[in-house]
């Protein structure tokens, strides 16, 4: 099967029940997409999919037939950092990293569909998304100022 | 000062934000095996067999058992009990007592379920009562793995001269870690014979020292090299030295790297967690509230083996009177073997237990006397010249009261508690709402003669195009120690930050500064690298003729140090400060050379249907000597706090059978973005002579102040004292309804 992943059609040829997270750690060496719990509950693995934010590891590979799939490595480089990774940046939104790349997805969804307006709003939207070191202050907030200068744009 | 004291971008952030950075999982190591752990499904008896089904291809597998150890098979820590591998006792469900591995992960697993262990069991111990009436002999005659008994005045006065006594009985239940990355570790022999290991951990050197002895190598012939490091918060200071030894044994077998990870129910299952503890208090007071005597008896679950439960009690029974002084006190206390999941460090290491019941007694006994709790809080808080338990005199950096000011200032505690009780005596509001303020303080580095006993070392190096490298084996696990200590160290030196490298911590490289635990990390390393800082430019100073001032100067004075060598290094030990004097036998003298202070006054809402508690406003000053980085510390501040709301309101481990049965992120809940209110963090500066630009420590201080500050909250919306943690919403039914309990 094909998977469009990051801008590039990849050939998958594996079992069809793989983990959509295992395919993309493991045959594609994605390994930003990190694994937290296995079970949907702690959203480090999720990528989007079709622009929206999926836990990869409840995902069977075969589900992702002719989908567009994005990970953290699509947003920027350590040289190049996104808008949104240069606000987590500053506001010191990222501490041990592990829940990092799945929020970074989760709330580049969130501002792309103009729902990241108010403070309530970031985190009910990230509320999929456990992250066990910052508390989530600097998240949101980081959230909120990327969100603010996309809509003036 | 360039850095200190400002918020330089953090140096692994880009790399984390960008998938790059490489945790254990991550690092491809070719031909790694995985490796899988065959665990006890008994609570407490002896392995008679272990058989495996014939029909299964054994031949793909490397099986190890503890008979395969060339060592010790003991977990070096404090006490030599727990082994690597169990080969005869269990003591606990989960115990390792076989390793595999295999190429496929998957399949390690399934080899598992073809192997069958047949026990003799026993009877149990999972109640701290029932530990301590020896029910079973679990550990030496008593099953106290420690108790401390620490007074000061006499108890006896202090009861003749009370005015009122109250007493309360205060329960903590264990927690869980839940640090997002799971544990990992992987092991190999290198082409030199150095059995090496990387992985996911906080203190390099424990690993090392165990290692050792399990394997009986020389300090040359074994390396261990921490991998970036998913969050740890005392959850991977001492577990990740069995799954070192696991991995390593398994490689050493395999002559093939091996590779464990854990997934979160193994790790949630296997690994230690905090305490569980018993806390009673009898306080005497005059009839203004003035305290005269406090009598504190403290009972903590060590789980099945020692670990580091001494120490976690020793700094559980010296914080145990709060941030208060008292004439006469005694506290009692001690830590018992129970045939469960041997408990361990989780930030606070005992604190935030003790610091609970201290702090919501105070609660109890201006209800009792109905007065505020804050004024008598304020009558009896600690100040300079304040003597604790130990006969520790204050002298300078107390910043109980300011931390209290800004707090009470900032949040509008006040105001807000007039508001709440009108809001809260009109019946058609469909809440009850609160707001309750606690304050804490924390002792920062090891205690006692911890440091001295440590005898930390860290460097400076130099190569000859100046380039400077900071040596230490303080690890990065999210707080920012390599960007807080290349600050201290670049200011030192008034050199820019992009000079100064700090490469993840590697054995073979750095030498011992210790665990990366007890908030010492910036204040007791920092310290030592600033003492090597200054030698570094002294000694360069002292080749050029001047002082250095621009990259031409450094250069020069670079290849003078580094002669005929590619680096110069200038390396510190610990030196204890004048001012601090411990006994070690008594239990007198400075706990601690400092304390941290912090408070947080916390809004919640209660709903009337359904007892939910929402947090809805958290304000807090803390008081930590010196913010390095301002913008790092408040992430501690903050990132402590929200443990704290999980410790309060949701997070509860539930044993069965010795075993928690809720080991999954599914039901073990830990606060989203949506459980956790705006918070507000105010830094106080009360500098420590004795700490880098006058810091102390801020790790764990934050993770005190919540819970107390929430029961707190509920109290006042409710009126209804719940002295258990945590706090669900059927407690607050049981609370407000006492005879709907029996339904």
């Amino acid at each position: 099967m094909h998977l469009k992943v990051n801008g590039k059609m990849r050939k998958y040829t594996g079992p069809a029940f793989k983990r959509l997270i295992d395919v993309l750690r493991e045959d594609l060496r994605l390994t930003g997409v990190k694994e937290g719990c296995g079970e949907g509950e702690c959203g480090a693995c999720t990528v989007l999919a079709d622009g929206r934010p999926v836990n990869s590891c409840l995902i069977p590979v075969a589900q992702m037939e002719g989908k567009t799939i994005q990970t953290v490595e699509s947003l920027g480089t350590p040289e190049k950092l996104s808008p949104l990774q240069q606000a987590f940046l500053r506001h010191g939104a990222a501490q041990c990293g592990m829940c990092t790349p799945g929020m970074l997805l989760s709330a580049q969804a969130l501002i792309r569909a103009k729902k990241a307006k108010t403070p309530q709003d970031i985190r009910k939207g990230l509320s999929g998304n456990l992250c066990r070191c910052t508390g989530y202050q600097h998240i949101i907030d980081a959230v909120q100022e990327t969100a603010k200068k996309a809509l003036k744009r | 000062m360039d850095f200190v004291g400002k918020d330089p971008l953090r140096r692994d952030g880009p790399r984390k934000l960008t998938g790059d950075e490489r945790y254990i999982d991550d690092i491809d190591l070719p031909g790694c095996l995985h490796g899988v752990t065959l665990r006890s499904t008994i609570a407490y008896g002896r392995i008679r067999a272990i058989r495996f089904d014939s029909a299964f291809p054994w031949d793909q597998c490397v099986i190890a058992k503890a008979q395969d150890i060339p060592g010790e098979n003991f977990v070096t820590l404090i006490e030599k009990d727990q082994p690597l591998l169990a080969s005869d006792k269990i003591m606990h469900p989960m115990e390792p007592i076989l390793l595999m591995a295999h190429q496929d992960r998957a399949l390690a697993y399934a080899a598992l379920e073809h192997i069958h262990v047949d026990y003799e069991t026993l009877e149990p111990v999972y109640a701290i009562k029932d530990s301590l009436a020896v029910r079973q002999k679990l550990f030496g005659a008593s099953n106290i793995f420690k108790e401390f008994h620490v007074e000061k005045g006499s108890l006896d006065d202090g009861w003749s001269r009370s005015q009122v006594i109250i007493e309360g009985v205060y329960r903590v239940p264990h927690q869980e870690q839940a640090y997002i990355e799971n544990n990992g570790m992987a092991a190999y022999i290198d082409d030199k014979g150095v059995l090496t290991v990387i992985g996911s951990l906080q203190c390099p050197y424990y690993v090392h020292k165990a290692l050792k002895q399990m394997f009986r190598l020389d300090d040359g012939h074994v390396r261990v090299i921490q991998a970036a490091t998913g969050g740890g918060f005392g959850g991977k200071e001492d577990y990740p030295s069995l799954i070192a030894g696991h991995a390593a044994l398994l490689a050493m077998k395999a002559r093939r790297p091996v590779k464990i990870i854990y997934d979160r129910q193994e790790d949630m299952a296997a690994t230690t967690k905090r305490h569980p503890a018993l806390i009673h208090h009898k306080t005497g007071l005059t009839r203004d509230g003035k305290l005269v005597a406090q009598d504190i008896d403290i009972t903590m679950d060590g789980g099945a083996y020692a670990t580091l439960s001494s120490v976690v009690l020793s700094r559980a029974t010296l914080h145990a009177t709060g941030p208060y002084t008292c004439p006469n006190v005694r506290v009692r206390s001690r830590v018992v073997a129970t045939n469960t999941p041997p408990n361990g460090a989780f930030r606070g290491f005992g604190a935030p237990q003790t610091l609970f019941a201290a702090e919501l007694h105070f609660e109890k006994i201006a209800k009792v006397l109905g007065k505020d709790p804050l004024a008598l809080k304020r009558a009896n808080l600690y100040r300079k010249g304040s003597i604790t338990l130990t006969g520790q005199r204050l002298q300078d950096s107390v910043g109980a009261t300011e931390v209290i000011d800004r707090t009470l200032g900032a949040s509008r505690y006040q105001q807000k508690r007039k508001a709440f009780e009108r809001w809260n005596k009109d019946a058609r509001k469909p809440t009850w709402r609160g707001i309750g303020l606690a304050i804490v303080h924390h002792g920062a580095g090891f205690t006692g003669s911890g440091e001295v006993y440590l005898a930390s070392r860290a460097a400076v190096s130099i190569d000859k195009e100046a380039k400077f490298e900071i040596l230490a084996a303080s690890t990065e696990i999210g707080q920012g120690t390599q960007t807080v200590l290349a600050q201290i160290v670049a200011d030192t030196l008034k050199v820019p930050l992009a000079r100064v490298d700090v490469p993840l911590p590697d054995t073979n490289h750095v030498p011992d500064s210790g665990p990366t635990v007890a908030s010492r990390t910036c204040m007791v390393v920092g310290g030592l690298l600033k003492r090597a800082a200054q030698d570094l430019k002294s000694q360069a100073t002292k080749a050029l003729g001047r002082v250095p001032k621009n990259p031409t100067d450094w250069r020069r004075a670079a290849r003078i140090l580094c002669g005929d060598n590619p680096r110069r290094r200038f390396e510190t030990s610990y030196k204890k400060p004048a001012h601090v004097e411990w006994d070690d036998a008594t239990y007198k003298g400075d706990a601690y050379g400092v304390y941290s202070y912090g408070a947080a006054a916390v809004e919640v809402e209660v709903d009337k249907t359904t007892y939910a508690v929402q947090a809805t406003r958290l304000t807090t000053a803390q008081d930590i000597g010196k913010a390095i980085h301002p913008r790092l510390a408040k992430g501690q501040m903050i990132g402590g706090l929200a443990q704290g709301i999980g410790y309060a309101l949701l997070e509860y481990p539930i044993f069965k059978d010795g075993r928690m049965v809720n080991a999954q992120l599914t039901n073990y809940i830990i606060p989203t973005a949506a459980d956790i209110p705006p918070m507000v963090a105010y830094i106080i500066e009360k500098p420590y002579r004795d700490g880098p630009f006058g810091a102390k420590g801020v790790g764990e201080l934050p993770m005190d102040i919540t819970a107390p500050a929430i029961a707190a909250a509920i109290h006042h919306a409710t009126g209804r004292l719940i002295t258990s943690l945590p706090i669900l919403p059927e407690d607050i039914l049981n609370a407000m309804h006492p005879q709907k309990e029996q339904v």
